[in-house]
């Protein structure tokens, strides 16, 4: 089992530097939805001897939301709102995977350095959790689709819920309802936003929601 | 039971009025809700309930004080609101349809107001954050009313930043839990703070740092604060007064709580550092934004960042300022609110946020607007005999109590400047000879009814600036204990 789960945690780190370095939304989309339902099988595997309710439950729920829902929300949206490529971030997406790859490095820098619990599997896991949870805070400062940016909080989701399985024995199942259930609202009203944003801007480029700022105005003084 | 039917009454009457179709009958469902929810509330104070659900969900001296202030701002608002709401009807063309416009906006009014509750009430802090989540989610169409290009950018920046905030606190709280190791009942509060022997000191520290970064960007503090401006600017007014006045408090409860497991574990003065640190930054910031202001709704978003700066670094000092931080975050909560609703119909006469194209508000018939306006300036920047005058003064005599002077400076500059700012734009919008931009506007029985909440809100500000009830005092004498002060 040890195996298998380095196996998906590796795919999980691969994943990051796909969805870091692709420019097609509905890759990006794809990519997203694999990771989720990766991230969704961890705790499964982990505990596959003494496989409780709870965690089946939990999965189920992750994997059915991060997999398939919101995917689906998502390319509805990107549909409706007629996008299929992101702008190249600055600096180009090579720049943008070189940073993966750093921060990646940062990560497992940092997870060494926080350590004084064992997780119960997997030596890399903790490090791959910030590494994801750093991809997607990168993704959302970078990108300048809206669509991209609910994806990058998908993907930081994930990372933190991965830090959560791989270091927790157990949470209340309820608890974990909770926080998922307010994640699948999250993304459901962004996606509702992104419907509005494509309508009123004809395009669902952030760079244009900028008429409210101060620091210009003061300079303009 | 008290408990769950505060909870489940504006829950369930929100989801209700998302299918009513007679605005009437809509707009009665909000000031019946509101008005039972502040009327369960009184009842609390007298007779502390028991949930009935275990130690998740439990009313303490704290929580009843950020539970009271909410549900009154919730009465006032709702009172304000329904006039709103009928003003605004006229310029919708959805009437009687489903989901109407106002129907979304009564729906999620309400359901704000559930989400807010259960923040006040939770003392599980997965349970304390995931409410505090979903105050973002019920709040964010209601930022979006208006349907303009400028309240989407608004509201797009507020889901955005605010969510990725409290992604942030969502991996402090699990920091917190492995903090906390295995002992028995993670993450309830009363648990952790019994018995911190067992938890890891490294992982805490890590984990306060994460919450207050998370909370304090739903809170306002700068440099975290970037959503607040454009959200309360572009907000209708008495969404504005529910952001600034409840809102911002339930996200300082959510820090609050945190530092209450980290007093409990001996890490008080690295807690306190972090506080007074923000705390002093967001007051600058505040100060150096207010000057510059050209649009009176962001002036007053800023003032509520520099607010929450003084709670924050009174929070941080301790001892007596712990007591004037909780006084403060009454006062602005209610001064605030009011402000907001005034500004909200300076704006419905005026038809503009600009400063420069409003003046002599106090000449002429507008002679109200521009009372009120001034009366709210002058309880906002802490003249005596205002409540929030109390706070400062007591926060500042614990500052000097402590010889601590470089923050003196700091503190009595920033405050200096956010005066002479507020003082110019307050001013220049209600001297002057008045332009009589719009003689349609009727001080009548509406104008009445909306400016009803505001008298009482200032009223009470003052009320309790000269006469502090025993009562009150305790309560928050005791709260201010729970967080290290005294």
């Amino acid at each position: 089992m040890i195996l298998l789960i380095d196996l998906i945690i590796v795919a999980i780190v691969l994943m990051n530097l796909m969805m870091l370095s692709s420019s097609r939304i509905r890759t990006c989309i794809r990519i997203v939805a694999v990771e989720g339902i990766l991230v969704g099988l961890v705790p499964i595997i982990a505990d596959i001897n003494s496989i409780t309710f709870s965690a089946i439950i939990s999965s189920f729920f992750n994997i059915t939301l991060k997999g398939f829902v919101f995917p689906w929300l998502l390319y509805r949206a990107a549909q409706e709102a007629n996008i299929r490529k992101e702008v190249e971030p600055i600096g180009g997406y090579a720049l943008s995977l070189l940073l993966g790859v750093i921060l990646f490095l940062i990560a497992t820098w940092l997870s060494t350095r926080l350590l004084y619990v064992k997780p119960l599997f997997s030596n890399i896991v903790v490090s791959v959790s910030f590494a994801t949870f750093f991809t997607g805070v990168l993704i959302i400062v970078s990108r300048t689709k809206a669509i991209t940016q609910v994806l990058g909080y998908i993907v930081l989701e994930n990372g933190i819920y991965l830090f959560g399985v791989s270091l927790l024995a157990e949470q209340h199942l309820l608890v974990e309802l909770a926080i998922l259930l307010d994640i699948f609202v999250a993304v459901f009203v962004m996606g509702i936003a992104i419907f509005h944003i494509s309508r009123e801007f004809d395009h669902i480029d952030t760079h244009n929601l900028s008429e409210l700022k101060d620091w210009i105005k003061l300079k303009q003084e | 039971m008290l408990i769950k039917f505060i909870i489940i009454v504006p829950f369930v009457f929100g989801l209700v009025s998302f299918f009513i179709n007679k605005d009437f009958w809509r707009r009665a469902l909000i000031v019946v809700c509101s008005a039972i929810h502040f009327f369960l509330t009184g009842l609390a104070w007298l007779n502390r309930p028991d949930s009935g659900l275990g130690d998740w969900f439990f009313l303490d001296n704290l929580g009843v004080i950020f539970l009271t202030i909410t549900s009154f701002l919730f009465l006032g608002a709702s009172i304000y609101g329904i006039v709103y709401l009928a003003d605004e009807k006229r310029k919708f063309d959805d009437e009687g349809k489903n989901f109407s416009r106002e129907a979304i906006f009564s729906g999620c009014f309400l359901l704000f107001l559930s989400t807010m509750t259960i923040v006040t009430v939770s003392q599980h802090l997965a349970v304390l954050w995931a409410a505090i989540e979903a105050t973002t989610l019920a709040s964010a169409p209601l930022i979006y009313f208006h349907r303009t290009k400028r309240s989407l950018e608004a509201t797009w920046k507020y889901l955005l930043i605010c969510s990725v905030g409290i992604a942030l606190a969502l991996l402090g709280l699990f920091f917190l839990s492995v903090s906390n190791g295995s002992n028995q009942g993670n993450l309830v509060l009363s648990n952790m703070i019994q018995t911190p022997q067992g938890m890891n000191i490294v992982w805490l520290k890590a984990a306060f740092l994460l919450l207050f970064v998370g909370y304090g960007t739903k809170m306002g503090l700068a440099p975290f604060h970037t959503w607040l401006p454009d959200a309360h600017s572009e907000a209708p007014s008495v969404v504005s007064a529910l952001l600034s006045g409840a809102l911002l408090n339930c996200a300082l409860l959510g820090i609050l709580r945190a530092y209450q497991v980290c007093l409990a574990a001996g890490l008080g003065s690295y807690c306190r550092d972090i506080f007074i640190s923000f705390g002093l930054l967001s007051i600058l910031f505040a100060a150096i934004f207010i000057l510059g202001q050209k649009d009176y709704k962001r002036m007053l978003a800023y003032s509520s960042v520099e607010h929450m700066g003084i709670i924050t670094l009174g929070i941080g000092l301790g001892g007596q300022a712990v007591y004037g931080s909780l006084i403060s975050v009454i006062g602005h909560s209610l001064g605030k609110a009011g402000l907001f609703f005034v500004a909200g119909n300076i704006f419905a006469y005026s038809k503009t946020k600009t400063i420069s194209e409003i003046q002599g508000l106090i000449n002429g018939r507008t002679y109200y607007l521009g009372l009120f306006w001034m009366v709210g300036f002058l309880l906002i920047t802490a003249t005596p005999p205002s409540a929030i005058f109390l706070g400062k003064f007591v926060i500042l005599k614990e500052i000097i109590f402590q010889g601590r002077y470089w923050i003196v400076f700091i503190f009595l500059t920033a405050l200096a400047l956010v005066f002479i700012g507020m003082a110019r734009i307050f001013l220049s919008m209600t001297e002057g000879v008045t332009d009589n931009k719009n003689p349609n506007y009727s001080f009548g029985l509406r104008f009445f009814v909306q400016i009803l909440p505001t008298t009482v809100f200032f009223g009470l500000i003052i009320a309790i600036g000269l006469y502090f009830p025993a009562g009150l005092k305790q309560q928050l004498e005791t709260a201010a204990k729970m967080l290290g002060g005294f």
